[in-house]
């Protein structure tokens, strides 16, 4: 029995298809492999690759068959996307590069994710596999051309020893190559076979940006449009194995906590319900928990809600409330410097600085809250693992599984899948809900249940199961001299840091600063003569904490953009006038200033609201990943303080936009999920108990509350920078000066208030 | 055993009458386009159409829809507006992640189905129920107009 053989839909089909191991596939479709791996040029072979181990040295292969492309006797480009699709677009990133080079015709493209694999998919900039920190199109801009010219080489090659003629009078052109003064002509498909025979080039020539005709194009369908609107993307939620058992889990009310007793007698006795599995968990990785098994996720589920547990005392106990006022006894004494030019605190105490501004910020934590809440599939072989996941950190959690088992890294295979959103949140530095699901196969096995087990998580469990955005308090000082100009800027940054105790620390935690903690304001790109930025890392709060979307620069760039907008009022100049003048040495911030300024008609009066409602107007510029962003934000007030975030102009330098499509896509999107952070997000505990637990009570945003944006990218020939997080920030400190353009009051609080806002 | 007509094909299927429509589609007929979200009616990610209206199958026992019309995302181009708004969001590429999709395609099919000529506040307060995380909001309010204009030729 089980669930796959009641199908009846194409779903199982294609979750069947996914089974079928990529070299059994290319004999049922007749095609013969023509895959290349690449070593990157300039890539830094010697970088660490934390949790590597066990993966095999970095062998230097010339020609790795199935590696980034493959070219079917059918005509079918397949491009293998080593990053996690999670709606970034990096399917359609990848095949882009590919198929510029190749010639390949658009619509023979298509995309599968590439298998846990480091020596292959390694990201060349982390070091490791994995996706994030926006860097997919930047660290594969150079491999992904190079294996689609490699390609196209081959098959140029195969076609000239074909017909005899000089390879340099072959051309190819959307899928055909042709040799033009013979009349002869053939499709990709035709020649497959012959190409992979060719030897790989030791050099290619990649094109040069005039001759591009895919990538910068304004509208290139994306790749995932299709199997996202007619219900066939299969997702972890949607994966299926023969046998496979659900399971639903309780976790203990507090992190960390512990299990005294379980009566599972109630939930044994309902429907469906095939096994109660305690479990547990790894301190700093993943919690302690009860796990009710059932073919049905409805049963476990239901199982899960009729067991009586009796937890322990031990978790963490302490409140939102006590956490900030514990970060503003931090906030108090002096931190770690991460940035110091001249001398901040002897220039604010000095005669010269004519107006100090002080002020405090709170950030909540946020819970990064995907539209697929958690979730992960486990079968547990002889000394060997297999997972489906939508993966975005492949050698860690390989290394995190193998290391829990007691297993080489290698036995531990990752099958990938689609991602219903991340943020983040499934590049786990501990791995935490990878481990929980092989952690319950493993309990489950020791009952004698050997089915392959998928952990789901509910919405609930998903809000309430930790790994947030740290929240953080700012305390800041800053200074004007007598003609305005800024004199001194001191800022402390109190925070949990992410990278603690993660196989990441090593490489990002300098002097015991976390960069993730201050980056954005330890980088502050205006010129202000007496800089300080120094941070406090408490190490007493259990809270387990993450990157979520834009990391560090979701707080920071909260602070220095309201505060520079609060020094130029207090200066008396235009807030987009006071940071041009400030940003003469970074053309790049000044560009995106300029045009987002420009498209928002800056220099023009607001139109004013209707009768009673006060309508203001917001700028801020931010730089993160390596993009720049700036972002002109449209409010209208009601009298009771209620808003409306009308428009949003924003202007992105990313430097060569690939997908122009993508980009404006993923500025929409981090405006949206900004807005929502800004107007509705707060993860508060009670006694160490999360207070949310559902959307009535983490709202996301919706679509009235969606404002008119409009995207304007730099024209740019520099290297392509990512956009999957730097539209995030510059939303909440734009918005927040429209407020108080509106109002002339100053939110320091997130999410805000509206009831400060009132008349 | 309940019988449903999914997608105009008429089924029997082993699921206790309480059990949610949503998971009796999504674990016993195996039709998982129709996503889990909240499970609270607060999302929309469980969107199908009941008797041509849409409905949240997350909170929507399976004895309700005992014998009348359900209609999923795997169905729904089966229907002339159903192909229009796949079409528009197709052409927009509204989707990222997608995972909400499925039900934002659903309860636009619906709202232009009853309104071929929707205004932005008809868009607003017939999409209210539906969240996108990755907020495609801006592409789901276009796509919508342009499946309006798809309809109208
Ligand atoms: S899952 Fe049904 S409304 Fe969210
Ligand atoms: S597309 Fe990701 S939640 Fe809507």
């Amino acid at each position: 029995m089980g669930i796959i053989q009641r199908i009846p839909s194409g779903t199982a089909l294609s979750a069947r298809i996914e089974n079928v191991s990529r070299r059994n596939f290319l004999k049922q479709v007749g095609g013969l492999a023509l895959g290349l791996y690449l070593a990157p040029v300039g890539a830094d072979s010697g970088t660490a690759a934390p949790g590597s181990a066990g993966g095999g040295p970095a062998a230097a292969v010339d020609l790795e068959p199935d590696a980034f492309v493959r070219i079917g006797a059918d005509d079918r480009v397949t491009v293998i996307a080593k990053h996690l699709e999670m709606g970034q677009g990096t399917y359609t990133g990848l095949a882009t590069l590919i198929a510029e080079e190749l010639d390949a015709d658009w619509a023979q493209v298509t995309v599968e994710g590439a298998p846990a694999d480091t020596v292959r998919y390694k990201n060349l900039l982390m070091g490791i596999q994995g996706t994030g920190g926006s860097t997919a199109i930047a660290e594969s801009f150079e491999q992904m051309r190079k294996a689609g010219a490699a390609a196209r080489a081959m098959l140029v090659a195969a076609a000239a020893q074909r017909w005899n003629v000089p390879a340099s009078e072959i051309t190819v052109e959307r899928g055909v190559v042709e040799h033009r003064a013979s009349k002869r002509k053939a499709r990709f498909g035709e020649l497959a076979a012959a190409a992979a025979a060719q030897p790989v080039p030791k050099e290619v020539r990649l094109k040069s940006p005039q001759a591009f005709k895919l990538i910068g194009r304004q509208r290139l369908p994306r790749k995932d449009s299709p199997a996202k609107t007619d219900g066939s993307a299969i997702y972890t939620q949607d994966f299926k194995l023969p046998e496979m058992l659900v399971a639903v889990v309780a976790h203990p009310p507090r992190f960390w906590g512990g299990i005294k007793r379980v009566d599972a007698s109630a939930a044994k006795a309902l429907p469906g319900v095939v096994a109660v599995i305690p479990y547990a968990g790894k301190p700093g990785a993943f919690q302690n928990g009860v796990a009710v098994l059932s073919h049905n996720t409805w049963h476990a589920w239901k199982g899960r809600d009729a067991l009586k547990i009796e937890w322990d005392d031990s978790g963490f106990k302490l409140g939102s409330e006590e956490i900030f006022a514990r970060y503003r006894e931090l906030a108090a004494k002096p931190g770690l410097i991460a940035r110091r030019d001249g001398d901040a605190q002897s220039a604010l105490a000095s005669d010269t600085a004519a107006k100090v501004i002080e002020a405090e910020y709170e950030f909540p934590f946020l819970a990064h809250s995907s539209m697929e809440p958690m979730n992960c599939l486990v079968r547990l072989g002889d000394g060997t693992c297999e997972i489906w996941n939508g993966e975005q950190l492949q050698t860690a959690d390989q290394a995190a599984v193998a290391a829990l088992l007691g297993i080489p890294a290698e036995k531990v295979t990752i099958h990938q899948l689609y991602a219903g959103g991340s943020f983040g949140r499934r590049a786990n530095p501990q791995a935490d809900y990878v481990l929980e699901a092989v952690a319950i196969a493993q309990a489950a096995r020791a009952h004698g249940i050997e089915a392959p087990i998928k952990l789901v998580w509910t919405r609930e469990d998903d809000t309430r199961g930790g790994w947030y955005r740290p929240a953080y308090l700012h305390r800041v000082r800053a200074a004007l001299d007598v003609h305005g100009a800024p004199l001194a800027w001191h800022q402390r940054i109190v925070g949990q840091s992410i990278l603690k105790g993660s196989p990441f620390e090593k490489v990002l935690i300098r002097n015991g600063i976390d960069e993730t903690s201050v980056e954005g304001a330890a980088d502050l790109p205006y010129d202000i003569p007496n800089l300080q930025v120094e941070l406090a890392t408490p190490e007493d709060i259990a809270v387990p904490v993450q990157w979520w979307r834009s990391v560090g620069h979701t707080h920071t760039a909260y602070v220095t953009e309201t505060l520079i907008d609060e020094l130029a009022i207090a200066a008396g100049k235009d807030p987009y006038a006071f940071r041009r003048t400030l940003l003469a040495r970074q053309p790049r911030h000044r560009g995106v200033l300029e045009l987002a300024a420009a498209k928002a008609d800056w220099h023009r009066p607001l139109a004013p609201g209707a009768a009673g409602a006060r309508r203001g107007r917001g700028i801020a510029v931010h730089k993160s990943f390596n993009s720049y962003v700036a972002q002109v934000a449209e409010v209208t007030i009601a009298r009771d303080g209620q808003f409306k975030v009308d428009r949003v102009v924003c202007a992105v330098d990313c430097g060569l936009a690939i997908n122009p499509d993508v980009v404006r896509a993923q500025m929409e999107g981090g405006i949206g999920y900004g807005l929502a952070a800004a107007l509705h997000s707060a993860i508060t505990l009670k006694d160490g108990v999360v207070e949310q637990a559902n959307f009535n009570t983490y709202p996301p945003l919706r679509i009235d509350e969606m404002p008119a944006v409009e995207v304007h990218i730099v024209s740019s020939a520099e290297h392509p920078t990512g956009v999957g997080e730097p539209g995030v920030p510059p939303l909440a400190p734009a918005v927040a000066n429209a407020l108080y353009a509106a109002t002339g009051k100053r939110l320091r609080k997130l999410p805000f208030d509206p009831s400060e806002l009132k008349v | 055993m309940v019988k449903l007509e999914i997608n105009g094909k008429p089924l029997q299927l082993d699921a206790p009458p309480d059990m949610p429509l949503l998971w009796v589609l999504r674990d016993v007929a195996g039709l998982t386009g129709t996503k889990y979200g909240c499970g609270m009616a607060l999302c929309g990610a469980c969107t199908v159409h009941l008797e041509g209206k849409a409905i949240r199958s997350c909170v929507t026992p399976v004895a309700a829809a005992a014998g009348k019309k359900i209609v999923t995302i795997e169905g729904i181009d089966a229907e002339r507006v159903g192909r229009a708004v796949q079409q528009a969001w197709r052409e927009l590429d509204v989707v990222q992640c997608g995972y909400c999709q499925s039900g934002q395609i659903m309860s636009a099919t619906a709202l232009l189905a009853a309104n071929r000529q929707p205004s932005d506040a008809d868009i607003d307060a017939a999409m209210n129920g539906n969240v996108c995380r990755c907020a495609t909001y801006v592409r789901i309010r276009a796509a919508i107009h342009r499946a309006a204009e798809l309809l109208a030729v």
